[in-house]
């Protein structure tokens, strides 16, 4: 169960190795959460980051999830579900992909659509039905910045989180009042691994600072996040911006 | 879930999670509930006072014992009140006042159950003399897991598993309640200030004994050397000869009347109360209180449920909620005590529903929370930043002088740390394996503690 401050026991991060996941499950277990369940492809890196976290004092199963395989979703998120309830997920998937190079075949731009969007569809679906039936518990989605306006630089990728933004929003509302809860993350560019070789944008953050926000948001119970805080006024600057102007930013 | 679940909180709103409401209006319905509650569980609930998660239950049922308000029986000479679970204090009292009879124990508000009352084995200003609320309990009935009804008494594992044991035993149907003769419905009351918390146990120390009632109010945002400033309001039931002849009050010494204020509306602005604003209410509550008077009348609302008085008041802190932190550790432990104020005071919570008081000896319920010696209350704005982890770093000095914090007050104990404070919750854990192996009682303060 949550406490006053919105603070989980139990956690499942789908999308096992991501780095603001693997910052938030450190942040979390150091004040209440004591089971992981790190659900991502069959790595050692999987392996690796559970290794962490059990240092830290947490128990952590890892599960083979694979968000492409839309098919096994129900399957593989049941079994951790029938386990014991689960009180905060948080859906940390996703790929960046490789914009020039995935407009020049379709293919892997589909890749990279059907990961952050369809994948997420899925499991996002399956995970708020089984918070529903627990009636309680938080499903914590990370949305990115590029899905608030889609930039010529990297459309493809923000396109797919335009799609996964809009979804877990309608997926809040649906949930309201089931004592379920969704809470969309917004952060801006993230110096992690996933953007090592990009660089970084103004009011560039990190992992950790993305874990806080988390925490915080928890604790105000909160739907919507942007990290840094300072974004929202950006992005509701910029989203007003007319086209001709928008597509000459140096962004 | 089904489509009739709605949202519950308890009194600090906090932590929300959504339940089927059943609302029995029989024994019969009482029993179907608890037979028919499903695979997760179910938990009785009173008037939703307990602060925490106490009462809720999520994806699962929670048993509304409201509807079960009868008052069966008084015996009007021995003083005795046979009543369902879900009669209120209240209701007692406007029952039983006229008779010239008063509940043996009434916390800070009359507006909780005689069920929850025993569920939370609740205290009130007479501890230190008449002990919590389960010593005047004569017998209960209590509906069990399998259904079935059982009439427990004084002195059986059921009954000492069930005082103190938030719901999570059965549902207590009914209960037979000794009460207290009183000859008027005033209250004759003596108060004094405390210039720092020093003086204050020592005042309570060297006179508790002489009144019934006893409580300090805390102003834990004074620092330096007012830390642990106080106002003491003590006292016991006016004899009828201190009404004076031909006033209202001596025509009709035992009329209840409560005085109401409108609720705060439901959409109260957060953050109003800061620490500035608190810290101006305490300064003029400590001025405004006398240095000493003796003998003053007041209303029986006034003396015990100054906060009755505002229906809804947990909505001044706003949508974030409150916490509310209560804590008793031995006597021989002031050290502890010490720290703790003067850690609240330096962490500047804005808090202005303080108190402070001495309690009597225990009763014998297994997770019932006083134990001899002092109790700490205060609720604070659960939006404080940092607020979680310095409550965390209380629990581990409350622990480490062996005290403990209650549990109908909690909604964030670490659950590490509940052996420690309550050594028989391996006791209660493997009476409730035995008697209820499905967890048919379950809330979310169970699920979270592992009670």
């Amino acid at each position: 169960m949550k406490d006053a401050f919105g603070l989980p026991q139990s956690l499942l991060v789908l999308g096992g190795t991501s780095e603001i996941a693997m910052a938030t499950a450190r942040r979390l277990i150091a004040r209440r959460t004591r089971t992981v369940w790190l659900a991502g492809r069959p790595t050692p890196a999987l392996e690796e980051s559970a290794e962490q976290l059990r240092a830290l004092g947490a128990q952590v199963h890892t599960v083979a999830f694979d968000a492409l395989d839309t098919e096994s979703h129900e399957w593989v998120l049941g079994k951790i579900f029938a386990e014991g309830d689960i009180d905060l997920v948080l859906m940390a998937f996703g790929v960046l992909g490789d914009q020039a190079h995935d407009e020049r075949e379709p293919l892997a731009a589909v890749r990279v659509a059907q990961t952050n969007y369809t994948g997420a569809v899925s499991a996002g679906l399956i995970c708020a039905r089984a918070l529903q039936t627990q009636g309680h518990g938080s499903l914590v989605v990370l949305s990115s910045v590029a899905g608030e306006r889609a930039r010529r630089a990297n459309f493809i990728y923000g396109s797919s989180k335009a799609g996964l933004d809009a979804f877990a929003q309608g997926l809040g509302d649906a949930l309201h009042g089931t004592g379920a809860h969704v809470m969309v993350v917004r952060p801006g560019f993230v110096r992690s691994k996933m953007t090592a070789d990009l660089e970084a944008a103004p009011l560039a953050t990190t992992p950790e600072a993305v874990a806080t926000a988390i925490e915080l948001g928890l604790r105000r119970r909160a739907e919507t996040v942007w990290v840094p805080g300072t974004l929202r006024l950006v992005m509701a600057a910029l989203r007003h911006m007319p086209r001709a102007l928008f597509r000459r930013l140096p962004v | 879930m089904p489509a009739d679940a709605v949202s519950v909180t308890g009194w600090g709103r906090t932590a929300p999670t959504a339940a089927r409401l059943i609302r029995p209006r029989t024994y019969e319905q009482a029993v179907a509930a608890v037979r028919e509650c499903g695979a997760r569980g179910g938990i009785p609930r009173g008037l939703g006072r307990a602060y925490g998660d106490a009462a809720q239950n999520a994806g699962g049922a929670v048993i509304d014992m409201t509807g079960l308000d009868r008052v069966h029986a008084i015996d009007a000479d021995g003083g005795t009140v046979l009543c369902g679970a879900g009669v209120s204090l209240h209701r007692l009292m406007q029952v039983l006042l006229p008779l010239g009879w008063f509940v043996p124990v009434t916390p800070g508000t009359r507006q909780v159950t005689v069920g929850g009352a025993i569920g939370a084995d609740i205290h009130g200003k007479n501890h230190h003399v008449s002990g919590a609320f389960s010593r005047h309990v004569r017998s209960l009935e209590l509906l069990t897991a399998d259904g079935e009804i059982h009439t427990v008494s004084r002195g059986t594992p059921l009954f000492d598993a069930t005082a103190g044991g938030m719901g999570l035993t059965g549902v207590i149907l009914t209960a037979t309640l000794q009460l207290l003769p009183v000859e008027t419905s005033l209250m004759s009351v003596d108060t004094e200030r405390a210039t720092d918390l020093d003086d204050l146990m020592a005042r309570l120390t060297a006179t508790d004994h002489r009144y019934r009632y006893s409580v300090a109010w805390i102003d834990l945002l004074a620092r330096g050397g007012a830390t642990g400033r106080a106002v003491l309001t003590r006292g016991d039931h006016a004899p009828l000869e201190a009404l004076r002849e031909g006033t209202r009050a001596r025509r009709d010494p035992l009329a209840f009347r409560p005085s109401q204020f409108p609720s705060p509306p439901a959409l109260f602005p957060e953050g109003l109360l800061s620490r500035r604003t608190v810290g101006l209410f305490n300064e003029l509550w400590y001025r405004k209180a006398p240095r000493a008077r003796t003998g003053e009348l007041q209303r029986i609302s006034t003396f015990f449920h100054p906060l009755d008085g505002v229906p809804h008041w947990n909505r001044v802190y706003g949508r974030g909620g409150f916490v509310q932190y209560q804590f008793v550790v031995g006597h021989g432990r002031e050290d502890t005590l010490r720290r703790i104020v003067r850690r609240i005071s330096a962490h500047r919570c804005p808090s202005f529903l303080a108190v402070l008081k001495r309690f009597g000896d225990a009763d014998p319920g297994w997770l019932s929370f006083p134990v001899p010696g002092w109790t700490l209350a205060l609720d604070i704005p659960a939006n404080l930043p940092g607020l979680g982890a310095f409550l965390d770093e209380l629990d581990e000095e409350v622990a480490a002088a062996g005290g403990r914090v209650y549990l109908a007050k909690d909604s964030r104990l670490r659950p590490e740390l509940l052996a420690a404070m309550y050594p028989r919750v391996a006791d209660f854990r493997a009476l409730r394996a035995e008697a209820d192996p499905r967890g048919v009682f379950t809330s979310d303060l169970s699920r979270r503690l592992g009670l």
